[in-house]
């Protein structure tokens, strides 16, 4: 780079960049390092400490809300990773053809909706088919997520898609192989990287949803994060910051594998 | 026998409607070695697309033995494209592409594995055949193609500019190793291309294509001698184009005046010849130099280029004109000639071409 603009030199800008990271990531540290606190307090340190990891891991209400957490997440990973797949193909594979654009808005919806509004819409027709079925189990809650988690798992697949070479798939019909093998034999192994990429990130959105979780969850239906904000009305010990910091790491694993798989294979 | 039966593709996109092919009719011979050659963006590769099934014709036939190909889609159809992206399958061997197709026939694995390494063989690529596509040069990626292509034996290959992105000696081995694959498997070839002098020594027969439409179909040795139209006779090798008066037809030949007056037997159009002003195409090679008295056109040498193979002599006629003639040259042979000197142009009789409007 030669001389011209370049943000770095602007006066304030390391300053501002300092404090985003601070405001960012201190947060963070001090819920880690609390989270090993021997004492019971969340601002105090008392000394190292695994009792809270102990007693969180214990606690029965937190390994059925973990348990919980994570059958909604794979479900949801499962079938929004499914209808994601399905909806790249169709955006992506046929001519621009009238109305493309409305449909990728409707794919995006979630991401463009306020969450409280979903969440409150949800609320209502879930209502009414409770009524009308008399079903209240986790289905509710998977489909819901199901949704929100669709536009997460589309983007990455959508965008492995449009960066595949289109000439390899006629290449495949071109050697007779039926749209179907076309699809099982080339566009498929290409386009692992990016439905795990996609699968990963919906995992993730689910696991740490509790906005829509709170409203459409029936009694006794509580995930991890929505356990954790019950808890935090009441008494605050280190063990929020316990499992906070297992969420965390969980996270992190995800995004480093997200990142090494959209890499490779490239 | 592939005949394309007046074939139109107007693709309608966000802009204007474009026709890119307009009218076109051939028929392809089996076992022909046959060319398309022109221009960039003269609607090349979407002829060939039309034929393999990606492009469905606005208007018009295309049939392979008599039976529809339209109708069929691009899985049904056997016909084979060698593209000229190569398209190879990155999560695939190189003897898992070129199993591919056979593999997507049905054939017995016995049956895939023996052909897969007759191609091999063929396109000497044995050593390689466990290698990623990823890692192999850009010609041997090339050769896989080709194989990949061959290896279904289809009724006819379609190869679209498969040599441009070799180097100058590799591109002449494939030239010859295409060739001898060609009479070997007794396969029908449409080969593309913008290289006039690639279509000039491989092909049986070319078709020149300008904006769509084909302006010419023949001999590699009649498009080159008889160029129907100016811009036949401009796309491949050099012509000089001169006006002059058509005075009578005769069948295949016909009378033409110079503006020095002096008339001359030369070729007439295949049709559509009326007489009046028309314009000449002469090569620069079929003329030579001569005396300036009782030759059918005079000038002044304006310019001598030597070539090593040959020397290029620039004329301006006394009309006006400007005149290029080239001769083989000689071991140690002198320069007789200077500029400034008044010469004459001698064209023999027969060799000029009277060109379409
Ligand atoms: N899908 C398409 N939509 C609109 N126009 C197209 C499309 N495909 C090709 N064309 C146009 O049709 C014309 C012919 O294209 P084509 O690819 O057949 O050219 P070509 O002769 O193969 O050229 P080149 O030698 O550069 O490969 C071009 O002007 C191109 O812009
Ligand atoms: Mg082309």
């Amino acid at each position: 780079m030669a001389k011209g603009f370049d943000i770095r030199r602007q006066t304030g800008f390391t300053t501002i960049a300092l404090s985003c990271f601070v405001v960012l990531y201190l947060p963070i540290i001090l819920l880690v390092v609390y989270s090993f606190n021997a004492g019971d307090s969340i601002a105090f340190w008392e000394g190292f400490s695994w009792r809270w990891y102990q007693s969180a891991w214990a606690n029965e209400q937190v390994q059925d809300a973990t348990i919980r957490s994570v059958v909604i997440a794979t479900w949801a990973m499962v079938i929004s990773t499914i209808c994601a797949v399905l909806a790249a193909l169709a955006t992506t594979r046929q001519g621009k053809y009238r109305g493309s654009g409305f449909v990728f808005a409707l794919i995006n919806q979630p991401l463009m909706v306020p969450e409280i509004v979903t969440a409150v819409a949800l609320l209502i027709f879930f209502a009414m088919i409770k009524v009308a079925t008399g079903y209240t189990g986790l289905f509710y809650l998977i489909l819901a997520h199901s949704a929100f988690c669709i536009p997460f798992a589309y983007m990455p697949i959508r965008a492995r898609l449009q960066g595949m070479d289109l000439s390899l798939e006629q290449a495949a019909m071109d050697l007779y192989a039926s749209p179907w093998r076309v699809f099982r034999r080339v566009t498929l192994p290409q386009l692992w990287p990016g439905i795990l990429a996609g699968a990963m990130l919906a995992f993730v959105i689910s696991l740490d949803d509790v906005v829509i979780t709170e409203f459409v969850k029936s009694a006794g239906q509580d995930t991890l994060p929505t356990y954790m904000l019950g808890q935090i009305r009441r008494v605050v010990t280190p063990e929020v910051n316990a499992i906070s910091t297992a969420l965390l790491a969980i996270s992190v694993v995800m995004v480093l594998a997200f990142f090494f798989l959209s890499r490779s294979r490239k | 026998m592939i005949e394309i039966d007046r074939v139109t593709k107007i693709f309608t996109g966000r802009g204007a409607p474009f026709k890119a092919l307009d009218d076109v009719s051939v028929t392809i011979r089996e076992n022909e070695f046959f060319t398309l050659l022109g221009p960039s963006g003269c609607g090349k590769t979407t002829l060939l697309r039309v034929i393999a099934g990606f492009e469905a014709p606005t208007k018009g036939q295309v049939t392979l033995e008599g039976k529809d190909l339209v109708a069929l889609p691009p899985h049904k159809r056997p016909v084979n494209t060698v593209f000229q992206s190569y398209a190879l399958f990155p999560h695939m061997t190189v003897a898992q592409n070129i199993g591919f197709g056979l593999e997507m026939q049905d054939r017995p694995k016995a049956e895939v594995k023996k052909t897969v390494d007759e191609m091999l063989d063929l396109v000497r690529m044995t050593e390689m055949a466990d290698r990623k596509t990823s890692e192999i040069s850009g010609g041997q990626q090339q050769r896989v193609a080709l194989a990949r292509a061959l290896a279904p034996r289809p009724r006819v290959l379609l190869l679209d500019e498969p040599l441009s992105a070799l180097d100058f000696k590799l591109r002449k081995d494939m030239q010859i190793e295409l060739k001898r694959l060609q009479s070997e498997t007794g396969i029908t070839f449409i080969f593309v291309t913008h290289d006039q002098e690639e279509a000039l020594t491989m092909s049986d027969r070319i078709a020149v294509m300008n904006a769509g439409e084909i302006r010419q179909i023949g001999g590699p040795r009649d498009i080159y001698d008889h160029p129907a139209e100016r811009f036949v006779a401009d796309f491949i090798g050099d012509t000089n184009f001169l006006t002059v008066d058509l005075e009578a037809v005769e069948g295949e030949g016909a009378t033409v005046r110079f503006a020095s007056g002096e008339a001359l037997q030369v070729r007439a159009p295949e049709s559509g010849a009326t007489t009046g002003k028309v314009t000449l195409a002469i090569r620069p090679e079929h003329a030579s130099l001569t005396a300036p008295e009782g030759a059918v056109l005079r000038g002044v040498l304006e310019n001598i280029v030597y070539f090593g193979t040959d020397t290029h002599y620039h004329i301006t006629l006394d009309a006006g004109d400007r005149f290029v003639l080239r001769e083989q040259n000689q071991p140690d042979q002198t320069q007789a000639r200077s500029i400034g000197d008044a010469v004459g142009v001698h064209v023999p009789v027969s060799v000029g071409q009277v060109l379409r409007d």
